[in-house]
C-alpha cells in the first residue's frame, strides 16, 4: 500500500471506495454508505427523468386550450404519475439518500453510518417500491392525482390505485430506515471533539429531516393502508356513502404530506448552507439561529397541515388556527434567507457553478416562500386554492428550491465523490439557463392562478392560452438545462481532470480526505475545527 | 363577455374588492421584500467579489440584527393574519337574509335548483346586489365550486352540505369552474354565473319556474316516500313531529342537543340511528340509496317551509300540512 | 468500560464489534437508540389507527358500543393477562441473563414466546367465532339494522388494528423464540445482552399497544 497522507495529491487515490472492489455484485451487496449513496443517485436520476417525461407531456399538451397531445384520461394519468414519481421517488430521497448517505459519516469523522446493512435494505426497499410504481404505469397508470383524495380514489377510480399504494408504502419504509440510521449516526458516531455546535449545518439539516421522516412517514403508510382496505373490501372509512368521512382522509394525508414538503426543503437548506460559506470564503452568518431555524421548521411543520384544507369543509376556527401556525413557520425560513444573504457581506465571493445554484436557490425559495405566505391567509387562499397559483408556489420551492440545491450539491461534491472535475463553463451556463427557464416556466403560472385557471385541467378556457404557451416555452429551456448536466458530468467521469483533495479550498471534514475517499473514509483521523472556519487555513 | 384575457380580474362581488385589497397589499409587501433581498444579494456579490480590495473585517455581535429580522417579520405576519381573519370570518358568514339556492354536483356537471322550482345545468342566474347562499352537496366525489370573479370557492362534498355566499355587484356573465379534481371530465365541468337586475331575475324565474316549487316537490316526495305515514298528523306510529322543526333545538336520547339544520335533516333521513330524538325508539328505516341528492334537497326545502316556530317539540299538534284524509290514505309503512 | 486497543481488535475479529463503531459501549448505545427510534415509528403507526378509531367512535357512539358488545370479552381479557404475563417474563429473562443465570433466562424467553403463541391462538379463535357470526366486512358481513354501517366500520378497524398488532406479536414470537434457543446455546451472557434488551423493548411496546386496544375495542359498550 502506498503511503498516503492528507496532502497527497495524485490523480486518483490508488485505493478508494470506487476501485476497491469491482463488479456489479460488489455494488449490490455493499455496506459502504458511499456506494449506497451512488446507488441511490442512479435510481433518483432515473425517476427524475421519468417524472420529467410526464411533465414534458403535460406542458406539450397544455399549449392549446383543447389539448392536442393527450386525451383527458391520459392527461389525468400523466399529472398523477408526475406527482407520485417526483414526490416519493425523487424529491424525498434525493438529497438525504444520495448526498446525505455519502457525506454524513464523512462530515462527522465516522467510518460509516450506524447500521450499514439497514442502509442497504433501505435502498432495496426504494427500488422495490419503484418497481411497483412502474408496474402500475405499465398496466395503464393511475388517475387519482398524487393526493389520492377519497372517495374518488377508493370508490370511483378504475385505475391501478392498489399497485401504486403498495409502491409508495414500501418506499416509505426506505425513508423511515434512512431517517432512523441518520439519527443514531449523528447521536453516536461523531468523532471525539465533534460537538453538536461544531457540526456543519448540512448535518443539522440531516438530523432535522430524519426526525420528520421517522415521525411522519408511518402516518402515510397507515393512511394508504386504509385506502387499500376501503378499496379492496368496500368498508366505509372515508366514503360517506358507506358512513365514512372524506375529510378524515384529508387530515390524515396532509398530516404526513405537509411535513413531507419539509423533508424536501430542509436538506436543500443544508446544502446551501455549505456552499455559500465556501464560495464567499467566510463563516455562515448566525450559525446558532440557523440551527434553531432548522429545528423550528421541523417542529412547526407538523402543526400546519390544515392549510391545505381551508376550503375543504373545515370549520372557520380550525382554519384560523392553521393559518396563524402557517405564518409562524415562515419566520424561521425568513431568518435563513436573511442569514444566507448576510453571509455574502464581507466575503470574498467567487461564482463557480455550485454558488450559482445556491444563489439561485435563495432567490427562488424566497419567492416560493413569500407566495406561501399569501396562501397562508385563508381569505386569500379561498380564491387561490386549487389554481395554478398553488402549482407555481410549490414548484418554486420544490424545483427552484430543492432541485437547484440538489444540483448545486451534486456539483459541489462531485470532485469529492468521483475524484474528477467537471467542465466549469458548461456548468455555469447550465445553471443560468436553468434559472431563466425555470422562471419562464413557472412565473406565468402565478398569473394564471390569480386569473382563475384551476389546476389538473386537461382543457382550459381560451383566455389562459398565452400564459400557458409562455410556460411551456420555458419548460423546454428548463428541460435542456437538466439534460446538459447529464452530459458534462458523465463526460467528466471519463475525461475530467483530477480533482485533488480540496479543489474549492472548503472547510469540513470531508475535504480532509482524498477524492474519492477510501472505503473507511479517512486514511488518518481528520482535524476538527469550528464549523465554517474560513478565517483559518485548511488543515 | 369575460372570455378575453384581462390582467385584472373583474371584481364582481361585495367582498372581492376587500379581498383584492389584501391581495395587492401582499403582492406589494412580498415584492418589496423580494426586491430588497435581491438588491442586497447583487450589491454584496459585486462589492465583495474576490479580488476586490475592500474592508472585510467582520463585526462582532450579530444577535441584535438577527432578533430584528426575526421579530419584524413576525409582527408583520400577525398583522396580515389579523386582517385576513376578519375578512375570512366575513366570507364564511352569510347574512341572515341571504336567499338560498341549492347546488348538486355530480360527475361532471353542476345542477342548480332555485326554491321556486327553476332548475339549471352548469348555469346559475342570480340577482344583482342580493346576498345569495349556495347550499351544496355532491352525488359522488368531491368537487369544488369556484367563481374567480367573485373570489369565492368551496369544496362540495358527498354526504354533507357545504355552503358559500356572495353578493354580486356587477351585471354580466362570469365563469364558473370545478376546481377539485373529480375524474375524467373535471376540466369540462364548468359554466357561467349570470348576474341580472332583480326585476329581470324575477321575470326570468317566473318564466322558467315550471309547475312546482322546490318545497312543493318536497311535499309530494314526503307523501310518496311514506314519510307522512309515520310523521304525519294522524299516523299511529310514535314519531317526532316535523312541523316547524327546522331551526329548532332537538334533544337527543344520549342527552345532548343539536340544531335541526340541513345537515341534521339529511342525516336523519339517511342515517336515522346517528341521532335519535329523546323519548323515541329507533324504528325509522334508512332511506339511503332510495332518495337522490336533488330529492333530499326538495324534502329539506319542504320541511323548512313548514315553519319556523318557537317552543320545544311537544306532543303532536293538529296543524298538519296535509289534509287529514290524505295522510290516513297512506297509513303506516 | 474502556477497552484497550487489543481488546477492540479481538472483538472485531470475533465479529462482536462492527467496523463503524469505536468500542462496544458506542455499539450498544447506538443499538438502543436505534430501537427507541424504531419504537417511536411504531407508535405513530398505531397512532393513526387509534386516531381513526377515535374519530369514528365519536361519529357513531351507539353503533360502536353495540359492536363492541359483539367482541368476545372473555377471550379478550384472558389475552390481556397472557400478554402482561409474557412481558414480565421477558423482563425477568433479561435480568436473569445479566445475573448469568442462562438456563433460567432461556426458559423465561421460551415462556414469553409460548405465551405469545397462546395469544395468537386465542385470537385465532376470536376471529373464527366472528367468522361464524358473519362479522367480517367485505367477506361475509351480514348485519342489518340502523347501526349496520357503524358495526361494519367498527369491525373493519378491529381487524386492522388487531391484525396489525398480531403481525407484530408473530414477529416478536419468532425473534424471541430464536433468541431463547441462542441463549440456551450460550450466545449471550452478562457481558453480551444488548440484543435481548432490545427484543424486550420491542415486546413491551407490543404489550403497551394491546393495553390501549383492550379497553377501546372490548370495553366500550360494556361499562355500566
Amino acid at each position: 500500500m502506498v503511503a498516503i497522507d492528507a496532502d497527497t495529491h495524485i490523480d486518483t487515490a490508488p485505493r478508494n471506495f470506487l476501485n476497491c472492489e469491482t463488479g456489479l455484485w460488489s455494488w449490490l451487496t455493499t455496506h459502504d454508505h458511499k456506494r449506497i449513496g451512488i446507488l441511490y443517485a442512479i435510481g433518483i436520476t432515473f425517476f427524475f427523468f421519468l417524472g420529467g417525461a410526464a411533465a414534458t407531456l403535460i406542458r406539450l399538451h397544455l399549449v392549446t386550450p383543447n389539448g392536442a397531445v393527450l386525451d383527458a384520461e391520459t392527461y389525468n394519468k400523466a399529472f398523477t404519475f408526475h406527482g407520485v414519481v417526483m414526490v416519493w421517488f425523487f424529491l424525498i430521497p434525493s438529497i438525504p439518500a444520495t448526498l446525505g448517505n455519502f457525506l454524513l459519516p464523512l462530515m462527522i469523522g465516522a467510518r460509516d453510518v450506524a447500521f450499514p446493512k439497514l442502509n442497504l435494505a433501505s435502498w432495496y426497499l426504494y427500488i422495490i417500491g419503484g418497481l411497483f410504481t412502474i408496474c402500475a404505469l405499465l398496466m395503464g397508470g393511475v388517475d387519482t392525482g398524487w393526493t389520492f383524495y377519497t372517495p374518488f380514489s377508493t370508490m370511483f377510480s378504475n385505475s391501478n390505485v392498489f399497485l401504486v399504494i403498495v409502491g409508495v408504502f414500501v418506499t416509505g419504509f426506505s425513508t423511515i430506515f434512512t431517517g432512523l440510521n441518520f439519527i443514531v449516526t449523528i447521536h453516536n458516531l461523531r468523532m471525539p471533539g465533534m460537538k453538536w455546535f461544531k457540526l456543519p449545518l448540512f448535518v443539522w439539516a440531516m438530523y432535522a429531516v430524519s426526525i420528520v421522516m421517522v415521525l411522519a412517514t408511518p402516518v402515510l403508510a397507515m393512511t394508504l393502508a386504509l385506502i387499500g382496505l376501503e378499496r379492496g373490501l368496500g368498508v366505509g372509512v372515508f366514503d360517506p356513502a358507506l358512513g365514512g368521512d372524506p375529510l378524515l382522509f384529508q387530515h390524515l394525508f396532509w398530516f404526513y404530506s405537509h411535513p413531507a414538503v419539509y423533508i424536501m426543503i430542509l436538506p436543500a437548506m443544508g446544502v446551501v448552507s455549505e456552499i455559500i460559506p465556501c464560495f464567499a470564503k467566510r463563516d455562515i452568518f448566525g450559525y446558532r439561529f440557523m440551527v434553531y431555524a432548522l429545528v423550528a421548521i421541523a417542529v412547526i411543520g407538523f402543526l400546519v397541515w390544515g392549510h391545505h384544507m381551508f376550503v375543504a369543509g373545515m370549520s372557520v376556527y380550525a382554519g384560523l388556527v392553521f393559518s396563524i401556525l402557517s405564518f409562524l413557520v415562515a419566520v424561521p425560513s425568513a431568518i435563513k434567507v436573511f442569514n444566507w444573504t448576510a453571509t455574502l457581506h464581507k466575503g470574498a465571493i467567487t461564482f463557480e457553478a455550485p454558488m450559482l445554484y445556491a444563489l439561485g436557490f435563495v432567490g427562488l425559495f424566497m419567492l416560493g416562500g413569500l407566495t406561501g405566505l399569501m396562501l397562508a391567509a385563508p381569505a386569500l387562499d379561498v380564491p387561490l386554492h386549487d389554481t395554478y397559483f398553488v402549482i407555481a408556489h410549490f414548484h418554486y420551492v420544490m424545483v427552484g428550491g430543492s432541485v437547484m440545491a440538489y444540483l448545486g450539491g451534486i456539483h459541489y461534491w462531485w470532485p469529492k465523490i468521483t475524484g474528477k472535475l467537471y467542465n466549469e463553463a458548461l456548468a455555469k451556463f447550465s445553471a443560468i439557463l436553468m434559472f431563466c427557464g425555470f422562471n419562464l416556466t413557472f412565473f406565468p403560472q402565478y398569473v394564471l392562478g390569480y386569473e382563475g385557471m384551476p389546476r389538473r385541467y386537461a382543457h382550459y378556457a381560451p383566455q389562459f392560452q398565452v400564459l400557458n404557451v409562455l410556460s411551456s416555452a420555458g419548460a423546454s429551456i428548463l428541460a435542456l438545462s437538466y439534460l446538459l448536466p447529464l452530459a458534462y458530468l458523465g463526460w467528466s467521469l471519463f475525461r475530467g481532470a483530477a480533482a485533488g483533495n480540496n479543489p474549492w479550498d472548503a472547510r469540513g471534514l470531508e475535504w480532509q480526505t482524498t477524492s474519492p475517499p477510501p472505503t473507511e473514509n479517512f486514511f488518518k483521523p481528520p482535524v476538527v475545527q469550528d464549523a465554517y472556519a474560513y478565517d483559518q487555513p485548511a488543515p | 363577455m369575460n372570455d378575453r384575457f384581462h390582467l385584472l380580474l373583474p371584481s364582481a362581488s361585495s367582498l372581492s374588492g376587500r379581498i383584492d385589497a389584501l391581495w395587492w397589499t401582499m403582492v406589494l409587501l412580498c415584492s418589496a421584500v423580494a426586491i430588497g433581498v435581491f438588491i442586497m444579494m447583487w450589491v454584496f456579490c459585486i462589492r465583495y467579489r474576490k479580488g476586490k480590495q475592500i474592508d472585510r473585517t467582520l463585526s462582532r455581535g450579530t444577535t441584535p440584527i438577527e432578533l430584528t429580522w426575526t421579530l419584524v417579520p413576525l409582527v408583520i405576519f400577525i398583522g396580515v393574519f389579523g386582517w385576513s381573519l376578519f375578512l375570512y370570518a366575513r366570507e364564511k358568514t352569510p347574512p341572515a337574509d341571504a336567499q338560498t339556492i341549492y347546488v348538486v354536483a355530480k360527475q361532471w356537471m353542476w345542477k342548480v335548483q332555485h326554491p321556486n322550482g327553476t332548475r339549471e345545468i352548469n348555469q346559475l342566474h342570480v340577482p344583482l346586489d342580493t346576498p345569495i347562499r349556495l347550499t351544496m352537496t355532491s352525488q359522488d366525489v368531491i368537487h369544488s365550486f369556484y367563481v374567480p370573479a367573485f373570489r369565492v370557492k368551496q369544496d362540495v362534498l358527498p354526504g354533507r352540505y357545504t355552503q358559500l355566499w356572495f353578493e354580486a355587484t356587477q351585471l354580466g356573465s362570469f365563469p364558473l369552474f370545478c376546481t377539485q379534481y373529480c375524474g375524467l371530465d373535471h376540466s369540462r365541468m364548468g359554466g357561467q354565473v349570470t348576474v341580472m337586475r332583480p326585476e329581470d331575475y324575477a321575470r326570468w324565474l317566473r318564466g322558467t319556474g315550471g309547475n312546482a316549487t322546490l318545497a312543493a316537490r318536497g311535499a309530494a316526495l314526503f307523501r310518496s316516500l311514506g314519510c307522512s305515514g309515520c310523521h304525519g298528523a294522524n299516523a299511529s306510529v310514535h314519531a317526532p313531529d316535523l312541523d316547524g322543526l327546522y331551526g329548532r333545538t332537538v334533544h337527543l336520547s344520549d342527552g345532548s342537543s343539536v340544531l335541526a339544520d340541513d345537515v341534521y335533516l339529511r342525516d336523519s333521513i339517511l342515517l336515522p340511528g346517528k341521532q335519535v330524538v329523546a323519548g323515541f325508539a329507533l324504528i325509522m328505516p334508512s332511506f339511503q340509496g332510495q332518495v337522490s341528492e336533488d330529492d333530499l334537497l326538495a324534502l329539506i326545502a319542504y320541511l323548512k317551509s313548514t315553519g319556523p316556530r318557537t317552543g320545544d317539540p311537544g306532543p303532536r299538534k293538529a296543524t298538519a300540512i296535509l289534509p287529514a284524509s290524505e295522510s290516513t290514505k297512506n297509513g303506516r309503512h | 468500560m474502556n477497552a484497550s486497543v487489543n481488546e477492540i481488535e479481538s472483538l472485531r475479529d470475533r465479529g462482536l464489534l462492527e467496523k463503524q463503531f469505536d468500542d462496544p459501549v458506542q455499539q450498544r448505545e447506538a443499538a438502543t437508540l436505534g430501537m427507541w427510534v424504531f419504537l417511536s415509528t411504531e407508535i405513530l403507526f398505531f397512532g393513526v389507527l387509534f386516531a381513526s378509531y377515535t374519530i369514528c367512535r365519536i361519529l357513531y357512539p351507539h353503533g360502536f358500543a353495540y359492536a363492541s358488545r359483539e367482541t368476545d370479552f372473555l377471550l379478550g381479557t384472558i389475552e390481556t393477562g397472557v400478554l402482561l404475563t409474557s412481558s414480565s417474563l421477558i423482563a425477568l429473562g433479561v435480568r436473569a441473563i445479566k445475573l448469568d443465570q442462562r438456563a433460567l433466562a432461556a426458559w423465561l424467553l421460551a415462556g414469553t414466546a409460548a405465551l405469545g403463541v397462546t395469544f395468537l391462538v386465542m385470537h385465532g379463535f376470536e376471529y373464527h367465532k366472528e367468522w361464524t357470526e358473519h362479522l367480517i366486512p367485505g367477506l361475509n358481513f351480514a348485519r342489518g339494522g340502523p347501526y349496520a354501517r357503524a358495526i361494519e366500520l367498527f369491525f373493519c378497524l378491529y381487524y386492522f388494528i388487531t391484525g396489525f398488532h398480531s403481525l407484530h406479536v408473530l414477529a416478536g414470537v419468532c425473534v424471541i423464540g430464536g433468541l431463547a434457543i441462542r441463549v440456551a446455546r450460550g450466545a449471550f451472557g452478562p457481558e453480551r445482552f444488548t440484543t435481548l434488551e432490545l427484543a424486550a423493548l420491542y415486546w413491551h411496546l407490543v404489550d403497551i399497544v394491546w393495553i390501549f386496544v383492550y379497553p377501546l375495542i372490548y370495553l366500550v359498550g360494556r361499562a355500566g
